[in-house]
């Protein structure tokens, strides 16, 4: 048995079938942004597999990041159609706004930022996604506001 | 052109084809394909030409036929919309626009060859449309189960693996394992999801079959070439006048296509994505955008002069090199090295001759990998090298 909020909860609505594996570890992500060692663990005894083989599948998937990860995680799109756009203008934004780099996590635990493949708005270049959320046609200026919209949502 | 010229262009293109995001009536679609013979829909859909949208092309009547004749404890029916090709992004705004059309396809699909389970792979990167999506799955659930339809539709999402869009590694996706593409034989309609006969068809394709059913296999002949039937999603991106999803027929030329969407100055559009092939300015007029020509899962990325066809392929190269799933040698090594490759001739560490070198090594990749991520490899790198070389060297 876990101790796991999140975990229970994504075990008592998807089951453990191995084909109920993904949306358990989706279930997580949505809930903690990233799966730590223990909890895949509890995983592991959950569906009668071995640790290793549950942190392969995990590892395997970009989304499902078994690194620690901030409450909102930034990937900008990087892929030829966003980088034509002006990506670079916008990681710049973001690194100098959130004082760190890419794939590293704000000091408070708030924001990391990654860089992503092709998310799928190639005509409204530079995108990003923040968690599930899509932004695009971004500048410098406007990134800033996502980010600090994000800090206002959690003064509240 | 000017701008009305090229608008007045599209808008006639585009009456000859308006298919995907013309509102229609799914129910009555539904109710005349389920008054069909399983047989027929399956001769109808192979008559009418359609082959998959996503890219490979092949003819969804022999798939159907495929799954229709394998015998299983259970079929299958899986919407591929895994849309991860960079430059792709029609299916988004099927799925968000027109997704009755697509359900229905799969519940047609699923009467013709005997399916009673129907999934939509969505793609991680769109997950703020699941939810949406899968609340038009519970209202046709509840349609289905009205009729007496032993059909059931539902969403499952990736979570970031270009590869997944590859039907075998998108099933293992979602048995709950590393999406590992598997050896072929046998085919999905054999021995798919759960070993059982499956058919996986992309977005676009299911929506199109809607049409043929509502309209007929003749009509959507009518549209299009002899090897390009019906009409095509197209994705513009990159340096163009007007972006975005635009359904045009298949068969025009490359140069007609620049006409409309360029910015006046195109050097090279990429046609199918990084997968694709780069089609330099010289051969704009004679290329021809289908089968017959360049196929294309439909997008279509121009570059202006003032691109460095350099940058082009290491983007390209960088993003092929992390989607590799690494299960096989020539793809997860190959991809490493054209990289790498190119980015010591770039600095003068290998002469200019050792670009002949990895364009065998391309070669290579396309008869020796598992999978088509591996195999088309060489597409991008084989037209960018041959058309531009001077731009990969200095």
């Amino acid at each position: 048995m876990t101790t796991n909020k999140s975990l229970s909860e994504a075990i008592a609505k998807h089951g453990t079938r191995r084909e109920s594996l993904l949306p358990v570890l989706q279930y997580v992500i949505s809930k903690e942004r990233w799966l730590k060692e223990d909890l895949l663990e509890d995983v592991a005894a959950a569906f009668g597999m071995s640790p290793s083989e549950v942190y392969g599948v995990a590892t395997f998937y970009s989304f499902l990041d078994t690194e620690p990860r901030g409450r909102y995680v930034i990937r900008v799109c990087r892929t030829i159609s966003c980088d034509m756009a002006g990506k670079s203008a916008i990681i710049d934004a973001l690194k100098n706004e959130l004082k760190v780099g890419v794939g590293e996590t704000t000091p408070d635990g708030l924001f990391t930022l990654l860089e992503t493949n092709c998310m799928g708005w190639c005509h409204q270049g530079p995108a990003m996604l923040v968690n599930d959320d899509v932004y695009t046609e971004l500048n410098p200026e406007s990134v800033v506001a996502v980010v600090q919209k994000y800090r206002n949502m959690e003064k509240q | 052109m000017s701008v009305s010229d090229k608008n007045k262009l599209l808008e006639k293109m585009q009456e000859r084809v308006n298919l995907i995001f013309k509102d229609t009536d799914c129910g009555a679609i539904l109710a005349k394909g389920l008054s069909m013979k399983p047989d027929d829909i399956i001769n109808m859909v192979t008559d009418s030409g359609l082959r998959g949208r996503g890219g490979a092309g092949f003819p969804t009547g022999i798939k159907w036929r495929g799954a229709a004749s394998a015998s299983g404890n259970k079929k299958y029916v899986i919407c591929n919309a895994d849309e991860g090709e960079p430059g792709t992004f029609k299916d988004r705004r099927i799925l968000d626009e027109q997704s009755d059309k697509v359900i229905t396809g799969m519940a047609i699909c699923a009467y013709a060859v005997g399916a009673s389970e129907g999934y939509i792979y969505l793609r991680g990167e769109y997950n703020f449309l699941k939810d949406k999506l899968q609340s038009n799955c519970d209202r046709w659930n509840k349609i289905f189960n009205s009729k007496g339809i032993n059909f059931s539709v539902n969403v499952r999402s990736g979570s970031g693996a270009y590869v997944c869009g590859e039907e075998t590694a998108l099933i293992e996706s979602m048995e709950g394992n590393r999406g590992e593409p598997r050896n072929k034989p046998p085919f999905p309609v054999g021995a798919g999801y759960m070993n059982e006969p499956t058919v996986v068809n992309n977005v676009e394709t299911l929506a199109y079959v809607a049409t043929i059913i509502e309209k007929g296999a003749d009509y959507f002949k009518s549209i299009g070439t002899k090897d390009s039937m019906g009409g095509k999603v197209f994705s513009v991106s990159g340096d163009c006048s007007v972006k975005g999803v635009y359904e045009l027929p298949l068969g025009m030329t490359i140069e007609e296509f620049v006409n409309i969407f360029g910015d006046g100055d195109t050097k090279a559009v990429q046609v199918g994505g990084a997968s694709g092939v780069c089609v330099p300015r010289k051969n704009f007029a004679t290329t021809v955008i289908g089968f017959e020509g360049v196929p294309t899962g439909g997008s279509m990325m121009l570059f202006n002069s003032s691109r460095s066809m350099y940058h082009v392929l290491k983007n390209f190269l960088e993003f092929f090199e992390e989607e590799s799933c690494g299960q096989c040698t020539p793809c997860r090594v190959g991809c490493q090295q054209l990289l790498k490759g190119i980015e010591a001739i770039r600095a003068g560490e290998k002469p200019m001759s050792y670009l002949d070198e990895l364009r065998k090594l391309a070669a290579t990749m396309s008869v020796a990998s598992k999978c088509g991520l591996g195999q088309s490899v060489a597409s991008p790198f084989n037209s960018i090298t041959e058309h531009f070389r001077e731009e990969i060297c200095y």
